[in-house]
């Protein structure tokens, strides 16, 4: 029986090509994104009583307790940027990060149910959380800019520049690197759960590798040996570049934020790949 | 058995939209789910080392990594547009399992899928919906779900919301719903999906009878006035005959039938080894404690059939044999009916047939008329008991199901059994 297969809408085999996505098909389910971030949105902040004011909370308090720890105690250099401006950059950047990272690691363990029941692009699922994940970041830069006004009119070193105009392209690069590596981490935690305990972990030691609670030169003075390593990690220069564009301190790395700009190609390509290669079975497994 | 409703069969000659082509799907057993990286590598250590896996339970085959399980071994079909298919097999068959693969949940093992059009699936109903949201907010995202876009729902919701019968509760999250609100909003955003292949997996036994009987003929109407086509797995044999005009009987992952359905029907429950059998075998069955166990049955036999299907001119004669543990005076038997809803729908009594003597066995024959019954499954707890001096039952043994049968039933009007009971009463007669 030899049928012509480009009239068929869809063919089911028992194994994909090797990179078999429908960007089409994830385009076609964009109202499906939306109404997730709806549900997500009104589901988590119905009964709460502060709702969506959370968001400010959490960095404030945090940035407030960097201060304390790193700056107060250790005495860790701002590079003489304000400490509570720098703490709150540097969080409010890795913040975003990790939460893209941490929330698409769940991906196929916590819909497993919907997953079960009914098609649509699986990876409908890890953008949505990454978009959503947009909402508490933006209100986090609120707070930031606000303290930056603050700060800037008590006359305080806050120098905002011409590269804010590349901060789209690092948050966008965040969303991309975070959402690589959470989708491999989810792909993998279909198999074996012992990962999903790693993420959490592993988030916070990545955290201390990354410049987000001192600067790079200080890393220079005290082990200059360790400031390459620092840099190849992808995370490293956009936390830096993403300070510099906002609050004047540091510099402005381009060759190392060219550099993860591979490695987050490399990972979400790499991401893909193995995630709608799971996709297609994980329900047998998970 | 429907004549209003599957006389015309509109989709011959229509293009084909579905072809299952020599589909499997395999399952291991044992090994999924004992996903833990230090096991695998204990494993992993152990066989490198020559030695024995330390996660092998002693003396068990069953975890052995090469057990494997076809639930679905080599399925091949096509479906035409318009057509409403009916899905039908035991437990296990596999019904549910092609259904995931049609809707690409999980992808087949072997063979290939071919579908022309828009599939959606419902495997169940009200998927994704949120107990938080408002019933508007939960149509318009169980339809995206579904594939809707939301112009697309927007362009229905009204329509849905008076399929649902909810307007009223529309603006209040799902939580504050009663179960069968609930299941009604659902299956109103299903029945209203602009797909053309509807996947539906026993999602039609929803809500009251009325509006079960709403959503058959909406379905109907969709697959005959809007050419869209149905492929529905139920266990509920009369909703298949009033939906569908083609039925698929699978057996242990294969297609055993492909055609008519009542014939199908036929065939599914004479196959179906657990329940329409001529002869019942009740020895070592497990009872209930509060059972005196006085009389036992052994086996229940129907007599002058090849297989349990009664019209209305037959009677059903069934031999039932039995063994006497206590002496038992004026022994009863009770025939109790239950319909396809596990409901009891009838009963009839052999009061005092017998008595019997301990340690003696008996064999009887009865014959029951079920003429009044509807069409439809029914099965039958037949139970043993003794009348006491003054009318007072005391149960000695009973088996569920001890029998099962079909009754097919011919009524001048299509009986909606769903509607009107499973007892049809002798008709009325205008005397004046």
């Amino acid at each position: 029986m030899k049928q012509n297969t480009d009239e068929w809408t869809t063919v089911i085999r028992p194994k994909a090509g090797w990179f078999d996505i429908d960007l089409k098909d994830i385009w076609h389910y964009r109202d499906l994104i939306v109404m997730f971030l709806k549900r997500n949105f009104n589901s988590a902040y119905k009964q709460t009583i502060l709702g969506p004011l959370w968001f400010l909370i959490n960095p404030l308090l945090s940035s407030s307790m960097y201060t304390i720890v790193f700056g107060q105690i250790a005495k860790i250099s701002t590079d003489g940027v304000p400490q509570f401006l720098f703490y709150l950059c540097g969080n409010t950047a890795w913040g975003y990060f990790s939460s893209c990272l941490s929330s698409t690691a769940s991906t196929f363990t916590g819909n497993a149910y919907l997953f079960g029941k009914v098609y649509f692009p699986r990876l409908v699922s890890p953008i949505t959380t990454v978009i959503y994940a947009l909402l508490s970041f933006s209100i986090q830069m609120l707070v930031l800019v606000v303290s930056m006004v603050i700060f800037a009119v008590r006359g305080e070193p806050v120098h905002p520049n011409w590269s804010l105009l590349l901060l789209p392209v690092m948050i966008a690069q965040m969303a991309l690197m975070g959402m690589g590596f959470g989708i491999i981490v989810s792909s993998v935690t279909t198999k074996y759960r012992d990962l999903s305990i790693l993420v959490g972990f592993g988030l916070h030691l990545w955290m201390y590798g990354t410049p987000v609670v001192y600067p790079i030169s200080q890393v220079q003075s005290i082990a200059p040996g360790l400031v390459k390593l620092i840099w190849l990690n992808p995370v490293a220069p956009i936390i830096n570049n993403f300070r510099y564009a906002l609050l004047g301190c540091g510099s402005f790395n381009t060759y190392y934020w060219l550099i993860s700009w591979g490695v987050t190609a490399v990972v979400l390509f790499l991401g893909v790949l193995i995630f709608s290669k799971v996709e297609r079975t994980f329900m047998d497994t998970v | 058995m429907n004549p209003g409703i599957n006389l015309r069969d509109p989709s011959k000659g229509n293009e084909v939209v579905i072809e299952i082509d020599n589909v499997k799907k395999q399952y291991r057993l044992g090994t999924i789910g004992g996903g833990t990286l230090k096991g695998d590598l204990q494993s992993w250590w152990a066989r490198v080392r020559g030695k024995e896996d330390p996660n092998t339970k002693i003396g068990s085959k069953v975890y052995a990594k090469n057990e494997k399980f076809m639930a679905l071994n080599g399925v091949s079909f096509s479906v035409r547009k318009g057509e409403t298919i009916g899905l039908i097999g035991g437990n296990g068959a596999g019904k549910s399992t092609l259904l995931k693969l049609l809707s690409r949940v999980t992808a087949p093992t072997e063979g290939e899928i071919r579908i022309r059009g828009k599939v959606s699936s419902m495997l169940e109903v009200g998927t994704g919906f949120h107990p938080e949201l408002t019933g508007r907010e939960n149509v318009y995202l169980n339809g995206a779900i579904l594939g809707m876009k939301r112009a697309e729902v927007d362009e229905r919701i009204e329509d849905i919301i008076d399929f649902s019968e909810c307007r009223q509760f529309i603006d209040t999250p799902v939580k504050r719903y009663s179960s069968g609100m609930f299941v009604k909003l659902a299956f109103s955003v299903a029945a209203h999906l602009n797909s053309d292949i509807m996947l539906m997996d026993e999602v039609l036994a929803v809500g009251d009878m009325a509006f079960q009987r709403k959503c058959i003929d909406k379905m109907v109407s969709v697959a005959r006035d809007e050419g869209k086509t149905i492929i529905y797995v139920s266990h509920n044999m009369q909703t298949i005959r009033q939906l569908c005009n083609r039925a698929i009987v699978l057996r242990k992952g294969e297609v055993i039938f492909n055609g008519d359905v009542e014939e199908g029907i036929g065939i599914y429950l004479r196959n179906d080894e657990v329940t329409a059998k001529i002869f019942n075998d009740f020895s070592g069955l497990h009872r209930y404690n509060f059972l005196t166990d006085k009389v036992l049955m052994d086996s229940l036999e129907v007599l002058d059939k090849d297989m349990c299907r009664f019209t209305d001119d037959e009677k059903i004669r069934f031999r039932l044999n039995m063994h006497c543990n206590e002496d038992v005076e004026r022994l009863s038997l009770r025939f109790m009916i239950h319909n396809s809803d596990q409901v009891v729908t009838a009963t009839s009594v052999c009061s005092d047939f017998m008595s019997c003597k301990k340690g003696e066995s008996y064999s009887r024959v009865f014959e029951l008329d079920v003429s009044p019954l509807a069409s439809g499954v029914y099965k039958v707890l037949p139970v043993l008991f003794e009348l006491g001096e003054l009318g007072e039952v005391i149960d000695c043994d009973g088996v569920y199901p001890g029998l099962v049968f079909e009754h097919e039933k011919t009524t001048r009007l299509d009986w909606k059994s769903k509607l009107y009971g499973d007892t049809t009463l002798e008709d009325m007669v205008c005397i004046e």
